[in-house]
């Protein structure tokens, strides 16, 4: 009846995993007792968990991203305490298995349910805008998208209190993964949690890619798209292209483990290496998928920021296009020790080389932006400097580990740690942080504190390199990835630097969190009433903050790149239309909701063997699609009169706006001030 | 700095690999040194309170800057791509190093939970979590794996090789230095992983023949039931020594695994 459920599962003799449990208990009591008390249910299932509205979905992701980001921080604070006092003759406080799922759980959270989340979540706020749009191509399958990603992360939350997560790295090597040698649940959880999550995404890469090439306002051509739209764009295809890898891995993997099936085990003619170049087949154009989408935040963010035009937009989306295409030529870099000849080491290490060079032209194009520009130190334009000096740091490592002959040396130690933290924190976590402090007002409607974003970009920065800075010396030292204790004295001082850096890394995401609850205290004071706060060049800038329902009452027209930027020099950003017109939206609908519960519940069927609940969420996911696909009724009207009120009342706040001087204050020249063309204002 | 052992090495294959670690660091400076100093001086001389710097909104093209941005990196890599080639051809863990000294010693070495054993087919002995190595002697390691995924290092002496169940590998070692180095495996494989070492002992000739003699003489027969003893998961603490050593015993291994037997031979029991 219960598969291998017991209640063995539950790990009760562990303290440091029954106090997360307890914690993760009161957590959710808390949430679900609030929301009992102010009676907010109704508003929440209407307004949020049934919504569409891809606004609200991308702030929904990157809710999900900010509860990751703390859980994934936590086990690496946990880690760093652990090899800090783990030296020789001692054992640290955590037993080997724990210790494996912390670094398994670290790398599964971030990458997939951090970084990922993240970038889909800001695609999701601003790419619509970006082009114009009103919605995105497929309102329905992006709400789907979203609640199978909260499935996914709910599998990993769940194998917290009931059984255990993988302890075979974020990588899943077989034939470790492999059910004989890894028989538990952990490896089951992990390959479900990114299976139910990596559908969704690729759904996700599905729509944004018709998005973009189907819903642009007219006029916006593709050379005229925002550098942030050609980067989620190019992001898109790649998910397209590359998530089916880990599919079909995922799924053979599956077969192996509960089938007895032999793709990847040692013996029977099952093939190991197999599953390595299947996995970065995906894995590799992974790394870029979470990448070029920040490359594009720091493009627009620098050219806002420094008040001028991008440098070179023709060279940057080329080198985009570049950099994705590469990427799926360079994957066996993951494995340069595992015996192919040198020939072909050879012509994968050129090939991974090869990606310095539009990478390292885009920060030249960054650094040409900044030339005689007048460059605002706002909390975004921080975090992309703080970028661009530390990803350099990265990049010339990775050319160096590109290297056959030294990544020999340096394979699997704490240099690679360093490494892909280097790229990933500085690259991704910088990017979707400028981009949060970007569009922050865009979504909701006010600033967040500067103070507290300084802080918090200091305490990111400097702890970053105190922490990971000591990891390139101990891979030089010859210390390998994954210890959980050691005997090399000379190794301890730099592990104790190391987590005397998380430190300060903690303190950064201390800031982050007051930042949000301070921001949210003097959101009055903070408020962005013109819904342009950084005197924005592209299209999102022209809507209110937050965006009506609809996003553009009149979708624009587009002569250009930097559409806004443009009509505001022509005095044609704030005329109100004569008239509007209905507007048709896509309603709610609860089945995206009911598809992600489904899948969860598959997910968890299938892990414990439980069959008849498998086939029980089977069956409720496919029951929602039928029921779906058989309503005609999914679309709702917006009366005129309605989009008039609306409208009326956010030129009221910009004619307030104009007599506060709001723009006018922040003191940046060379950009079109707001109460120059208030000639075009006709409130009402 | 003798602590950084991917620079300080005891082995031929190291020193080279040093050199090219050293090369390429300095190349990258090249990058690294003026996209940090421009970009600083650019934040600071452009900053919105300087009303003497020049400002040119609209400037975002130039066909002259676009060829040195190009070109610049296309330079260095066309330099590094080169070197690359040559260096990993020479590097290659399956070349044979060439000495003045006489013939390879040849090593087989078998990864299991979570220990390593050596095989020395031409002195018929073998030994756990021990290997020994004649200084400036080639050493021709074949290397498979009876369990999982491993992967062998010795970071003083060389390069970093995977071992694969049904599968072999090679590798090659030159240590130029006498010494006890510490090797190994670097690819995570449970439990045991974190205090899964061996010694890697170069000798002098004398010594690696009166080593050969101790395994002889403290050695127990390693036939195929002491060998399936052996492959138990075990974190064994000293050193154990074999001889006789069964014939052929790395192609015996890696056999197990091409035979139609219904389950993968790797299995261990569940990790918690």
């Amino acid at each position: 009846m219960l598969g291998r459920l017991s209640l063995d599962a539950i790990p009760y003799d562990n303290g440091i995993i029954m106090f997360a449990v307890a914690l993760m208990a009161i957590v959710g009591v808390v949430a679900v007792g609030s929301t009992t008390y102010l009676g907010k249910w109704g508003y929440l299932y209407k307004e949020w968990l049934t919504s569409v509205d891809h606004k609200k979905i991308g702030i929904m992701y990157i809710i999900l991203a900010f509860v990751f980001l703390l859980r994934g921080f936590v086990d690496a604070l946990m880690m760093r305490a652990q090899q800090a006092t783990a030296g020789p003759g001692h054992s640290g406080y955590l037993p080997p298995e724990h210790f494996a799922e912390l670094f398994t759980g670290h790398g599964t959270m971030m990458i997939l349910f951090v970084a990922m989340p993240l970038i889909i979540g800001i695609i999701n706020i601003a790419v619509p805008p970006q082009i114009g749009a009103r919605d995105v191509a497929f309102p329905f399958m992006n709400s789907i998208s979203l609640w199978l990603t909260y499935a996914g992360g709910l599998l990993i939350m769940a194998s917290l209190a009931v059984g255990q997560f993988s302890t075979a790295g974020w990588t899943g090597y077989a034939p470790f993964s492999e059910y004989p040698a890894n028989p538990s649940t952990g490896v089951d959880y992990w390959i479900w949690a990114l299976q139910i999550s990596g559908i969704g995404t690729t759904l996700t890469g599905i729509n944004f890619l018709v998005t973009i090439l189907r819903e642009r306002a007219p006029g916006m051509t593709l050379m005229r798209m925002p550098i942030f739209t050609w980067t989620a764009l190019i992001t898109m295809i790649m998910v397209v292209l590359a998530f089916p890898a880990l599919t079909v891995a995922l799924g053979m993997l599956t077969l192996d483990r509960l089938f007895d099936f032999h793709f990847f085990t040692g013996g029977m003619g099952g093939n190991q290496m197999m599953y390595i170049n299947m996995f970065w087949i995906w894995g590799h154009p992974e790394v870029y998928i979470v990448i070029l989408p920040a490359f594009g935040v720091f493009s627009e963010v620098t050219a806002t920021f420094c008040n001028k035009r991008l440098f070179g937009y023709r060279t940057m989306v080329y080198a985009t296009m570049v950099i994705a295409l590469l990427s799926f030529t360079v994957w066996v870099h993951h494995f340069f020790t595992m015996g192919q000849g040198p020939l072909r080491n050879t012509v994968f290490a050129i090939s991974t080389m090869v990606i310095g060079i539009p990478t390292g032209v885009k920060i030249y194009n960054w650094m040409a932006t900044m030339f005689r520009g007048r460059i605002e130190f706002k909390q975004p334009m921080l975090w992309t400097l703080g970028f661009i000096l530390l990803f350099t740091v990265g990049g010339m490592t990775g050319v160096m580990l590109a290297i056959p002959g030294i990544d020999y040396k340096v394979h699997n130690s704490e240099f690679l740690v360093a490494h892909f933290h280097n790229v990933l924190i500085p690259g991704t976590i910088f990017g979707m942080f400028a981009g949060y402090t970007y569009w922050f007002p865009k979504a909701f409607g006010f600033r967040l504190d500067e103070q507290w974003g300084r802080r918090a970009f200091w305490g990111w920065t400097i702890g970053f390199t105190v922490a990971f800075m000591p990891l390139y010396v101990l891979g030089a030292m010859g210390m390998p990835r994954r210890m959980v204790s050691y005997s090399n004295p000379a190794w301890t001082p730099w592990l104790w630097v190391a987590a005397f850096g998380a430190l300060i890394v903690l303190y950064g995401i201390a800031c982050q969190v007051v930042q949000l609850l301070v921001s949210i205290k003097n959101r009055d004071r903070l408020a962005d009433l013109t819904g342009d706060p950084w005197g924005g060049r592209t299209l999102e800038w022209a809507m209110s903050s937050p965006p009506a329902e609809y996003n553009f009452a009149v979708i624009p027209t587009v002569h250009g790149i930097d559409a806004f930027m443009e009509m505001k020099e022509q005095g044609t950003a704030y005329q109100q239309p004569a008239e509007y017109s209905d507007i048709h939206m896509p309603k709610s609908t609860p089945a995206g909701l009911v598809i992600g519960a489904g899948a969860f519940v598959f997910g968890f069927g299938v892990i414990w063997w439980i069959w008849w609940l498998a086939i029980l969420g089977g069956l409720t996911m496919l029951a929602s699609v039928i029921w779906r696909a058989c309503t005609d009724d999914v679309e709702f009207t917006i009366p005129a009169a309605e989009v008039k009120r609306v409208e009326d009342e956010r030129f009221r706040k910009l004619a307030l706006a104009g007599q506060r001087g709001d723009v006018i204050d922040t003191g940046s020249r060379g950009r079109m001030p707001f109460g120059g063309d208030m000639t075009g204002l006709h409130p009402g | 700095m003798q602590s950084l052992t991917a620079f300080y090495t005891a082995g031929a294959v190291g020193a080279d690999e040093r050199g090219l670690i050293a090369i390429t660091a300095v190349l990258m400076l090249f990058v690294f040194i003026p996209v940090v100093s421009l970009t600083l001086f650019f934040a600071w001389r452009y900053r919105e309170s300087n009303a003497e710097a020049r400002y040119s909104p609209k400037w975002s093209h130039s066909n002259l800057l676009e060829v040195f941005l190009w070109g610049g990196p296309i330079v260095i890599i066309a330099i590094l791509g080169t070197l690359t080639w040559i260096s990993t051809h020479r590097l290659d863990p399956y070349n044979s190093l060439a000495s003045e000294n006489q013939d390879p010693v040849q090593v087989e070495a078998i990864a299991m939970d979570w220990k390593w054993l050596f095989v020395y087919p031409q002195y018929n002995v073998a030994a756990v979590n021990e290997l020994a190595m004649p200084v400036n002697t080639p050493i021709s390691l074949h290397l498979t794996s009876d369990t999982v995924m491993t992967a062998i290092m010795i970071p003083r002496m060389g390069s970093q090789i995977y071992a694969m169940s049904g599968m072999r590998t090679q590798l090659h070692l030159l240590p130029t230095q006498t010494g006890d180095f510490m090797g190994k495996n670097y690819q995570y494989n449970g439990r045991g992983f974190a205090s899964e070492r061996f010694h890697a002992r170069s000798m002098t000739d004398e010594q690696f023949k009166s080593w050969i003699k101790k395994a002889k003489a403290s050695g127990q027969r390693l036939d195929e039931a002491r060998y399936a003893e052996l492959t138990k998961p075990s974190q064994p603490e000293g050193v154990t020594y074999f001889s006789p050593v069964k014939p052929h015993l790395l192609n015996y291994v890696i056999k197990q695994y091409h035979t139609g037997s219904p389950r993968n031979r790797i299995t261990r029991t569940a990790e918690r």
